[in-house]
């Protein structure tokens, strides 16, 4: 088990036994929108109010899997002038200051130019506790993964409805840390139908690993996150927190999560 | 390592949701080649339907005033819908129906993939949207236009650059969510496995009739082919058929852009591309040292792409593929120079290899034989063209028409 499955495990206990319903809330952002600056603020509001997990999303020029608000963010960023090297240095300062884990999120040019080997060894260096790369899928990954064990970097898996029992089952064994289990076919920020179709998926999933469950895609909403419990592990919002914050800032970021929090 | 790989190019990075479609349309596209009667029936489509076999026209005018080396132009602009674009997506059209898939989506950059899908969705009766990067909507609204009579919907890309690896982008993020009975026709031999080379696979009638009409009309083999490369389906249409052939030189040209030093260009593999992944396959790619890809540049819209296809990087590397790139000058000279030389109009994306072709004519052995890919026409470019060549009677007919929309809005006359 790697620390960071340690950690989630240890977590959603304590909240068991202190009466709290046994889900861990994740959330996303992307790094440079709209400002590094507005990150540290938002980041705060959210370990404030109780989000366990963190995924930094390094921007991308073709961010293909995401929809068009991550999209949009990932344009500003870029047109803002942001670089790779100040990503990596914020998710050291970030992990320095906050005790929750964080991810970092994107896609495998990023990694590719810098050398994916020096970029995942820096990742570990400076404290992340995982990588999700979806344009990397597990054929193509191999060595990455490797390396990522050798370093102590979960590389997060993704499984979908799409994927068939065997694939799901090869992923799931290649799993560490968390399985990121994506609610529906199409990108990020469209609304999800908390169906029984959701579930089987995720029953599917858990049968095919042991790590803890997170499901994201859609997840926008109090209720979203309670039809979760007893499902998944862990509810990852993000497009929802993105579109919050350019429209009330850090702090009703905050009042969101808070929201979330009390279910 | 997963399959779908030239040398070390090429391969399916997609995201995981993908990975099914991507699997059933790669055996579907198995079985078809295995199929005789697949090929059959799209030979007879491509007569029939597309006035295939395209001629292969000497150039008589230029070949004299080369000093009699004999060049050929390969007519691909008249194929139906005016380019080879055609060829690729009348074969994906016949896979769609073996799919059982009722909805097409395309992505475009000069329009001439937009409208050819367009086509092929209304012949066989499909639903279509295409999506078409908003700057290049501007400056291609003649094939917007058409699209639309042929029933399609174009979806202006606004994020981005606006031009076509923005409209990349949002074709895949239509077809995460669409698979289902949606088919993405890539329009070039690029992406994730197995469109790069089910792309070269239905292009490759260009160079198997270029084989058999040069074997006819001079007997033996050309010494050199030309052919304009953005995603690089025409030049791997022709040159497919000639790649065992080592005495044939095949030269692809790139958009040179303003020049390679001026940073504005679309050159990867003749400029300064990189080894990169993105739109799901690895390639040289136009990127900034972060992995970020950089804005393109070329007067022709459907060569402004950051990536190539991986089949010809490996044949770059691999020594059999030389490139060139040819400027957006030198390409409106040549434009010219093959409208009044030949009366043939070719797109601004051909002209390309025309200047190329015609920059290196003079140095060629005596005896030469060149072909030309002239991968489409070039009326759709009248307005781009009558810009770069400033004609002042396109101007007053420009401005005439303008003034009379704009009382035909105040008046509320039809």
């Amino acid at each position: 088990m790697t620390s960071l499955e340690r950690h989630l495990r240890d977590t959603l206990t304590r909240r068991r036994q202190n009466g709290a319903a046994p889900i861990l809330l994740m959330s996303h952002l992307v790094l440079g929108y709209p400002s590094l600056e507005e990150n540290r603020r938002v980041i705060a509001a959210m370990v404030a109010q109780g989000v366990d997990l963190i995924e930094l999303q390094i921007p991308f020029s073709e961010p293909i899997a995401d929809g068009p608000v991550i999209a949009m963010a990932n344009q500003a960023s870029l047109d803002r002038g942001f670089r790779v090297e100040e990503g990596l240095a914020f998710l050291g300062e970030m992990v320095q200051r906050h005790a929750v884990p964080f991810l970092l999120m994107t896609y495998y040019n990023i990694l590719h130019a810098r050398g994916w080997e020096p970029f995942i060894r820096q990742t570990a260096a400076l404290g992340g506790s995982g990588l999700i790369v979806p344009d990397l899928p597990l054929d193509e990954a191999g060595s990455a993964i490797s390396l990522c064990r050798e370093v102590g970097v979960d590389w997060i898996q993704l499984m979908t409805p799409t994927t068939p029992e065997q694939r799901l089952a090869e992923i799931g064994a290649a799993a560490a840390g968390l399985c990121y289990c994506v609610a529906r076919k199409g990108v990020t920020g469209r609304q999800t139908a908390f169906d029984s179709a959701i579930y089987a998926f995720l029953a599917r999933c858990r049968a095919a690993t042991s790590v803890p469950l997170a499901l994201g895609f859609g997840v926008k909403t109090g209720d979203d996150v309670r039809n979760l419990v007893g499902k998944a592990d862990i509810a990852v919002v993000g497009t929802a927190a993105i579109e919050i914050h350019r429209t009330g800032g850090a702090e009703a970021v905050g009042d969101f999560f808070k929201t979330l929090k009390t279910i | 390592m997963s399959q779908g790989y030239h040398g070390a190019f090429g391969g399916a990075f997609i995201p995981e949701i993908l990975r099914e479609t991507f699997r059933q349309l790669t055996e579907a596209y198995r079985t078809a080649r295995r199929d005789p009667t697949f090929w059959d029936d799209y030979l007879r489509l491509m007569e029939n339907y597309s006035g295939r076999p395209t001629p292969l026209t000497l150039a008589e005018n230029i070949s004299q005033e080369f000093g009699g080396r004999r060049v050929y132009i390969k007519r691909e602009d008249l194929n139906h819908t005016g380019a080879h674009k055609a060829n690729n997506v009348m074969g994906q059209g016949l896979l769609v129906k073996r799919m059982g898939k009722h909805r097409v989506i395309a992505e475009t950059g000069a329009g001439q993939h937009g409208m050819a899908t367009a086509t092929m969705a209304a012949r066989m009766g499909l639903e279509c949207v295409i999506y078409m990067g908003a700057e290049d909507v501007e400056r291609q609204r003649p094939n917007v236009f058409w699209m639309e009579q042929l029933g399609a919907r174009v979806v202006p890309v606004t994020s981005g650059s606006k031009t076509l690896k923005d409209a990349i982008n949002e074709a895949l993020r239509d077809w995460v969510g669409s698979m289902d009975d949606t088919h993405y026709v890539l329009g070039t031999a690029c992406g994730a496995h197995p469109f790069p080379e089910m792309v070269a696979w239905f292009q490759s009638i260009i160079g198997e009739e270029a084989r058999r009409q040069i074997l006819a009309q001079e007997g033996r083999l050309p010494t050199h082919i030309y052919a304009c490369v953005g995603g690089g389906s025409n030049a791997l249409g022709i040159f497919q058929a000639f790649l065992e052939d080592t005495g044939v030189e095949l030269v692809g040209v790139e958009a040179g852009g303003h020049g390679l030093a001026t940073g504005k260009h679309a050159a990867r593999l003749a400029g300064d591309g990189v080894i990169g992944v993105a739109h799901g396959y690895k390639t040289y790619f136009l990127q900034d040292a972060d992995g970020q890809m950089r804005d393109t540049h070329s007067v022709a819209a459907g060569l402004d792409y950051v990536g190539v296809s991986p089949i010809l990087s490996h044949l770059r590397d691999a020594g059999r593929v030389r490139f060139a790139a040819a400027t957006d000058h030198e390409v409106v000279a040549a434009l010219k120079r093959l409208m009044r030389a030949e009366g043939i109009i070719p797109a601004l994306e051909s002209s390309h290899a025309v200047a190329q072709a015609l920059k290196e004519l003079p140095r060629l052995p005596p005896d030469a034989v060149v072909i030309i890919n002239l991968s489409g026409r070039g009326d759709k470019d009248i307005f781009t063209v009558a810009d770069a060549i400033d004609d002042p009677g396109w101007r007053h007919f420009i401005r005439a028409k303008a003034t009379q929309y704009a009382n035909r809005d105040t008046t509320g006359a039809t």
